[in-house]
């Protein structure tokens, strides 16, 4: 997989999204770190230039709620709609369903395993073969649940 | 995954992808580089013959953290506001036992997410020998048919892939910096007589004027050394006359048959890596005690 692990807004805590990244890479993915502050419309270009399958965000700063959906529908209007995207951070669990309204498909919060982190990767990758909706924009319901 | 996911089933041919691609639309461009990679596409399939060497593909080479990237973002700036527009393959080693990789190059590269005369591309070496992914060669001959004036080509400048970007670039360009054990640094790798032009970056650090020196005397032996220019990534000294430079760089005399023999190697080792019993060639290796060696003698004949 070509997976973009990515740093939306002014948020300065990296520590997470590279341990992702290299957990990621570990994992056996080709992973391209943007680098911190960088704009939903960047993110977007980033995700179009490298083809990526999958978009990583991380957020810590509490600015997710307006960062998170704007990506995912910058996403789909640019015809992205294949892209699956899941995130992590600091991100309370009563903020969570209106992200996975907006196409994500997984939150990640502070001590996830690498190993639960991979099990979706997985998951991801079945349901991409399997024809099962799992992009941005494609629509169904299926959000990641740990011990799926 | 596959490469057309998401489009159309119209839209997924190669030779459609590439006209949209040709007409500006970058989706269809990355999409197509995607196609390149894996494997999945030829010049031939494309319609396209491989291009003419025009100095229009740019290799850069050098130690890792010597400057490469933050120097191609400064020449990204520099060309652009000529009215070029560039594109970049960033070509970053794939982990040999899981296949991973982490592509970073595009973090130092700022016009990379917002100019849009820039492309950029990561590349993973997939563990093509030589640490050059074969790919590139086709990936960088659609650039310049999608109207990309030029194309820079950056690599890790560790063990053999510094030599062998002279395969896939018309001009290689040596990145150096002070504070490595430059003297050594400098006669030990062998692209240093193949490059076209080697640049002393880092220059506002101390030690960058020792660090030409060094490069220049160990270079004074060999014929016909090419130029040597200092820069600074950091406060875009010397940029300037690097962006202008390398527009109209000759070729080093003298180093076709080096040349040769790297694009030998390459097509030679990307032809061994495509034969269909491959795996089982591999298997067969590893799991006795023949040597790749003796495999070589009995199974290679010309
Ligand atoms: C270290 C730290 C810092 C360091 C950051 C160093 C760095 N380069 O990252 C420094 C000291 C610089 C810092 C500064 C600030 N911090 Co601070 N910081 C923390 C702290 C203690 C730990 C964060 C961390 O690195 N954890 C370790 C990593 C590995 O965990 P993680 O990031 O959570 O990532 C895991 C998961 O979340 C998930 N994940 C994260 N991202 C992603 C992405 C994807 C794609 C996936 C799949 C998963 C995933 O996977 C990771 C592994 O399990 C947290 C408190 C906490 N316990 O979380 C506060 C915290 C995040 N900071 C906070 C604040 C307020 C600040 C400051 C604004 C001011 C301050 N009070 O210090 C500044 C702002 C800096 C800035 N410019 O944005 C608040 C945020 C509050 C909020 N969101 O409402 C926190 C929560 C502390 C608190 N309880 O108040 N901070
Ligand atoms: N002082 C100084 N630092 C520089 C200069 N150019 C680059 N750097 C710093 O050197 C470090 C590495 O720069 P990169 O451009 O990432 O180097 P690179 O050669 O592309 O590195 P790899 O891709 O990892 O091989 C960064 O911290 C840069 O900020 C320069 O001219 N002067
Ligand atoms: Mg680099």
């Amino acid at each position: 997989m070509r997976i973009v692990i990515a740093k939306p807004g002014l948020d300065g805590h990296d520590r997470g999204a590279k341990v992702v990244a290299r957990a990621l890479r570990d994992a056996g993915h080709e992973v391209i770190y943007t680098g911190l502050r960088r704009t939903p419309e960047q993110i977007v270009r980033t995700v179009i230039d490298e083809d990526a399958d999958m978009l990583g965000i991380s957020s810590l700063s509490g600015a997710h709620a307006f960062l998170f959906p704007r990506i995912c529908q910058l996403l789909v209007e640019a015809g992205c709609i294949d892209v699956t995207v899941f995130g992590g951070g600091i991100i309370p669990v009563d903020e969570r369903p209106i992200l996975f309204d907006s196409g994500m498909r997984a939150i990640f919060g502070p001590g996830t395993k690498m190993q639960e982190m991979s099990e979706f990767v997985g998951a991801v990758i079945s349901r991409v073969s399997s024809n099962q909706p799992v992009g941005v924009g494609e629509g169904g319901d299926w959000v990641w649940s740990s011990g799926e | 995954m596959g490469t057309g996911y998401g489009l159309a089933e119209s839209e997924r041919l190669p030779k459609t992808i590439f006209e949209q691609a040709i007409s500006g639309n970058r989706r269809s461009l990355a999409k197509l580089l995607t196609a390149v990679e894996n494997g999945e596409v030829s010049h031939e399939l494309l319609g396209i013959s491989p291009r003419v060497v025009d100095g229009s593909v740019i290799g850069v080479t050098g130690a890792p953290g010597v400057g490469k990237s933050c120097l191609i973002e400064r020449l990204l700036s520099t060309w652009t506001s000529d009215g070029l527009k560039i594109a970049v393959i960033a070509v970053d080693p794939s982990s040999p036992l899981t296949g991973g990789a982490l592509l970073g190059d595009r973090i130092r590269m700022e016009s990379a997410d917002n100019n849009p005369n820039v492309f950029v591309r990561s590349f993973a070496t997939r563990n093509q020998p030589g640490g050059m992914p074969n790919a590139v060669v086709l990936a960088a001959d659609v650039m310049r048919h999608c109207d990309y004036d030029i194309v820079l080509i950056e690599t890790v400048g560790a063990g053999q892939s510094e030599i062998r970007i002279v395969s896939v670039a018309d001009r290689i360009v040596l990145v150096e910096a002070p504070l490595r054990g430059d003297e050594v640094q400098a006669e030990k790798a062998g692209v240093v007589e193949l490059a076209d032009m080697i640049v002393v970056n880092k220059s506002d650090l101390e030690g960058s004027d020792r660090a030409a020196a060094n490069i220049i005397s160990a270079l004074e032996v060999t014929s016909n050394p090419p130029p040597i220019l200092l820069t600074s990534a950091k406060t875009a000294v010397g940029i300037e006359d690097l962006a202008v430079q390398l527009r109209t760089l000759p070729a080093k005399p003298g180093a076709e048959l080096a040349r040769a023999r790297e694009r030998l190697l390459t097509a030679w080792d990307s032809a061994l890596l495509s034969r269909k019993d491959i795996n089982e060639v591999l298997d067969g290796l590893a799991s006795s005690e023949n040597s790749a060696q003796e495999w070589v003698e009995k199974n290679l004949r010309w």
